[in-house]
């Protein structure tokens, strides 16, 4: 079982869908980081984050699905995020992280490999990915987010675990 | 009393409890079209039920009451202050019966024909627009205060009345209905002392049933299971943990705690338990109704409705049981004159049972009729192909009765509206072993049929076999297993090896058995499969567990690595992206917190097993799916070795036994002159003796003016089947492998043989030959296939390709796609219409709007229907061929290519 990191969300859930100073509607997003690309998933999405998991291995299960665990007596079905998007697995020396995210009344942990901030963004400051973008990325992107230094994909959860067969 | 008057009254007081406030509103406010609404509804509710439980006096005053209400609801009457009153005069009245009914559990004698009467004058309009207002008052009065008089002699007696005054006085939470009575007694301005009497007999009422039955939310009751749920397996895992450590202070505690968490578990699990009676209640209205329709006589007896099961299993086994209920009066108990006839009694008993038995319950239904028809089923198994004539030959009777269960299987010989529509027992098996039970099936012809279905209790919480196998654990319901045996390495407990297969001998049965770590592909050192062949080699494989398990009438066994404890388990659904996974039922969460996986033993037999049923099912699901995509006419020979082969019929043009002495020899290739024209001929197997008497068999290929022969050992049969091919793709002289006709046959690649044949045509002869040809060879036209079977793809590339045409095939609209991505051009589309992605039309529509837009297209599909046809013209089809029409196709191709060039061609010439 991991180690629960769930305080901080439920803080930052707190703050959700606060308004921006001009009254514009805005959204938080947790920030997940993939082999150093920004991911954002909504923070509204997120039921936890866990650190050191044991999965318990899913014969037979496709490729992305790393395995189930335990979380405070409900199972959760670990998802490797990496392998879907096509990205070699992590060989960072830390271990990587699970964000939980309910999907259709079922929990699903995302392997990643760190989470950072949450951030809070307009929706309308989400533009479209690239048409360019790699096909396995595009089809789970609801847009990017233009940050100063840095890109963020917006994850669309939902496509993401359903493209997972 | 009955459960269902208990229910209705229940129900009924709840419904009066929430009118009762919209009562005060409607004094207030007496046009409010919704609380005449609801009124209407719940008198209409009343009127409904009561008649169905056989209440006539509050039948009757519902009625009367629906009436006014109607008008009211209608608009067509105003509701006026007096009309209020009569209202709920009408509803105090019913809360008088019901609750009458609820001490008493009999309606009050007398009637209430004053009422109606008065009811009848407001909705007939008699009651005259102001003088009504009067009378009603005064009658309600009346009526209220003579209710103890003579005419109203059952209905309340001093004793009651003075019983209910101390419930009343007693229940200081009933205010709000007194309020009404306040209200409404001012009005009238009647006796409050009887008033009052009547009214709380009213509100007294629902202390007595209220309390004994109570509405709880399912949800409610289901968070409250999965909390116990959770409870029994801390309390599991700290017994766990206590068994460890001897001595210890939390002994006693604990002890206690385990008692407590016993019986509270068994406590909710009541929570969820009904008599299965409530499953039964509709199906003697269904008998009555089969008996008039058919003119049959059938008495259906009930025993042990007060068997009680979890609730949703109730749900589940309902229409399964309806529907052998039903069959049981359709097909099983025969007519009035043809029981005489066998000498019978002329009305057959239809018997319905229910009783516990270790964990589960036994449900059985039971009919006198004449049984199953055990010849016809047969005929019919035959009929349907579900089993061969050689199989039913080993079979007893009741074997061959078992396929009712299959598919698609009715022996009713006419199809009526009660049944024989053929769908049924193969879903009531289904449904039935989706909930782990079982269903078994006894019939003596002319005696009478018993079906049997065995169920769990809960489904929420099983018993089950904890085992661990390439140190992985996986439990197994306890349901399923019928025992446990340590196979040792050599001794009598071994296991043998059948060519790759292990088996036991279990006493006097070879039980077939599977590796559970190869079934779910979890190997650790992933040994050759000869490891298994010896007397179990490896150290590893010494002291195996075999878990003996049992679906329907199919025993195998699973071989584990260990076995630990029984532990109850809460089933909890897979992930939703798992669900394809047959081999699991589900996953739970252990005592010590892991996660595991739940196997399932039907999905285990359907993947592994040769039960004639399991694969019957899984064989007649198939071939729904694929019915007229993958039936094949297919021809059957053997190759010197006498190992099965086969080929699509439709690329085989003839069947020729050739004259081995007329075969003429050219550098070493043979040829036979075949129709005017020399026919390389190719041998199957190259170490094949061909004689120089004699014939030989061979299937000859034909493609336009072109002819190739090929020689086979034997032909031995032609057939029509579903035939779903396991490509292989390492070996080019096979597209892979089939199961045809029970045997694993290869399916050759004709490709490979037209390729050998024609490299050596064009060599010999040079490409002139086929300069007038169709198609103009110099330019080689591009053609893609995008077809989701790779036995299609694999079978139409070579064709087109001997053919002359250059193929590129995608497996799907989306991977053709990306062929126009790429750039690449075609000439000629063929494209599958039935596919899963993206079907045919919407591919055609995407293609379009790019820059393939002018490329012909032809559909090929399995069923063409005009309306296809017409759908397909529309959005740019040159032409619709069904699969497998070659000839049909290489022509479709011919014309679309060639029309396409005279567009291009006028085109051109315009264009200068």
């Amino acid at each position: 079982m991991g180690d629960s990191l769930g305080g901080e969300v439920t803080n930052f859930k707190r703050n959700r869908l606060g308004l921006g100073e001009e009254g514009e509607p805005k959204a938080e997003y947790l920030t997940i980081y993939l082999d150093d690309q920004m991911f954002g998933i909504p923070v509204l999405k997120v039921q936890d984050v866990l650190r050191d998991i044991k999965f318990t291995k899913v014969p037979l299960a496709p490729v992305e699905v790393s395995g189930a665990l335990n979380l405070r007596g409900r199972i959760v079905t670990a998802v490797n995020v990496r392998q879907r998007l096509g990205l070699p697995p992590y060989d960072g020396e830390k271990k990587s992280l699970s964000v939980v995210v309910e999907h259709e009344n079922e929990l699903y942990s995302l392997v990643i490999d760190s989470v950072g901030d949450v951030i809070s963004i307009e929706n309308r400051d989400i533009g479209a990915s690239p048409p360019t973008l790699d096909k396995l990325w595009k089809d789970i992107a609801d847009g990017v987010y233009c940050m100063e230094d840095k890109l963020m994909l917006v994850l669309d959860v939902s496509r993401l675990l359903e493209s997972v067969h | 009393m009955d459960d269902l008057v208990v229910e209705f009254i229940a129900e009924t007081n709840e419904s009066l409890g929430l009118i009762d406030n919209d009562l005060i509103a409607l004094e207030q406010n007496p046009n409010d079209k919704g609380i005449i609404g609801n009124l209407f509804r719940l008198v209409h509710t009343i009127k409904g039920t009561c008649g169905f439980l056989g209440l006539g006096r509050l039948e009757k005053l519902a009625h009367h009451g629906e009436n006014v209400m109607g008008r009211f609801r209608d608009g067509d009457l105003e509701v006026k202050e007096d009309y209020v009153t009569l209202i709920l005069e009408s509803v105090d009245q019913i809360k008088y019966i019901i609750g009458e009914l609820e001490t008493t559990g009999v309606e009050p004698e007398g009637g209430d024909a004053e009422l109606i009467e008065r009811l009848d004058a407001v909705y007939e309009g008699r009651d005259g627009d102001n003088g009504g207002a009067e009378t009603p008052e005064n009658n309600a009065d009346g009526e209220l205060s003579k209710e103890p008089n003579p005419s109203n002699e059952g209905g309340l007696s001093d004793y009651d009345l003075a019983m209910l005054q101390a419930a009343f006085e007693s229940v200081p939470s009933d205010d709000e209905a007194v309020v009404v009575v306040d209200e409404k007694e001012e009005k009238p301005a009647s006796p409050p002392a009887v008033v009052d009497s009547t009214e709380k007999k009213v509100t007294a009422a629902p202390s007595s049933i209220a309390v004994q039955s109570l509405r709880v939310n399912v949800d409610v009751l289901e968070n409250l299971m999965t909390m116990v749920s959770e409870l029994v397996l801390t309390r599991n895992q700290l017994l766990q943990i206590l068994r460890h450590t001897k001595d210890s202070d939390f002994d006693g505690p604990l002890q206690r705690l385990n008692h407590v968490v016993s019986d509270l578990q068994e406590g909710v699990m009541k929570t969820r338990m009904q008599p299965v009676g409530n499953a039964w209640a509709k199906l003697p209205r269904i008998i009555r109704d089969i008996t008039v329709e058919l003119g049959k006589k059938i008495d259906l007896q009930m025993d042990g409705q007060d068997t009680e099961l979890d609730r949703q299993v109730l749900d589940l086994i309902k229409d399964p049981l309806t529907h052998m209920v039903r069959n049981s009066a359709d097909h099983g108990i025969e007519m009035p004159d043809e029981r005489l006839a066998a000498g019978k009694s002329e009305s057959g008993t239809i018997l319905l049972n229910a009783f516990h038995e270790g964990g589960h319950i036994i449900m059985q239904i039971k009919d006198d009729g004449k049984g199953l028809n055990t010849a016809r089923i047969r005929e019919k198994a035959l009929e349907n192909g579900i089993a061969t004539e050689d199989e039913l030959a080993a079979m007893t009777p009741k074997q061959i009765n078992q396929f009712i269960f299959a598919a698609g299987f009715s022996t009713a010989a006419a199809v009526t509206s009660v049944s024989g529509r053929g769908v049924g027992m193969d879903v009531v098996r289904t449904n039935i072993e989706k909930i782990g039970g079982t269903i078994d099936l006894d019939s003596i012809e002319g005696e009478g049929t018993t079906v049997s279905i065995k169920i769990p209790l809960t489904l929420a919480i099983v018993s089950a076999l904890i085992v661990e196998s390439s140190k992985e654990r996986f439990a197994i319901p306890q349901l399923a297993v019928q025992e446990l045996v340590m196979a040792s390495a050599g001794g009598v407990n071994k296991i043998e090896m059948i060519k790759g297969s292990p088996v036991y001998r279990l006493r006097d049965h070879l039980l077939p058995l599977v590796y559970l770590d190869d079934l779910l592909k979890i190997k650790l050192n992933t040994p050759t499969q000869e490891s298994h062949d010896m007397e179990i080699p490896e150290p590893n494989n010494d002291n195996r567990y075999i878990v003996v398990i049992q679906v329907g009438g199919y025993r195998f066994g699973i071989l584990v690595d260990k076995v630990y404890d029984t532990e109850e388990i809460v089933v909890k659904p897979v992930a939703s992206i798992l669900k394809h996974i047959e081999l699991f039922s589900g996953n739970t969460i252990l005592g010590d917190g892991t996660v595991i996986m739940i196997l399932d033993p039907s999905g285990i037999a359907r993947l592994t097993g040769d039960s004639p049923m399991a694969e019957e099912t899984e064989k007649s699901k198939e071939t729904r799916k694929n019915k007229d995509l993958k039936k094949t006419s297919l021809i059957l020979f053997s190759s010197l070795d006498g190992s099965p082969k086969a080929v699509p019929l439709q690329l085989v043009s003839r069947l020729e036994d050739v004259d081995t002495s007329k075969i003429e020899y050219s550098n070493g290739k043979m040829m036979i002159q075949y129709r005017d024209s020399l026919m390389p001929l190719i041998k199957f197997d190259s170490s094949m003796e061909v004689s120089n008497e004699g014939r030989q068999p061979t299937l000859v290929f034909s493609d336009g003016r072109r002819s190739m022969g090929l020689m086979v050992g034997e032909i031995s049969d032609i057939l029509e089947d579903y035939i779903n091919v396991e490509i292989n793709s390492d070996d080019e002289l096979s597209l892979g492998n089939a199961i045809i006709d029970g045997k694993a046959t290869e399916v050759i690649n004709v490709g490979y043989y037209l390729g050998q044949a024609y490299s050596d045509w064009f060599a010999n002869h040079g490409s002139e030959d086929f300069a007038d040809d169709a198609i103009d060879m110099d330019s080689q036209k591009r053609i893609l296939i995008v077809d989701d079977s790779p036995f299609f793809r694999n079978m139409l590339a070579p064709i087109l390709g001997v053919t002359g045409y250059s193929v590129e095939m995608a497996e799907n609209p989306i991977e053709a796609m990306a062929f126009l991505e790429k750039g690449e051009m075609f000439d000629v589309i063929i494209t599958d219409i039935e596919m899963p992605e993206m079907n045919g039309f919407d591919f055609a529509e995407n293609i379009q709007q790019s820059k393939w837009a002018d490329i012909p297209m032809i559909a090929l599909t399995s069923h063409v229907t005009d309306k296809d046809i017409e759908r397909g013209k529309s959005l740019g089809f040159h032409d619709h061929i069904a699969k497998f029409d070659r000839e049909i196709l290489l022509n479709a191709l011919t014309d679309t290519i060639r029309n396409a060039k005279k567009l291009e061609d006028k085109a051109v010439a315009e264009g200068i």
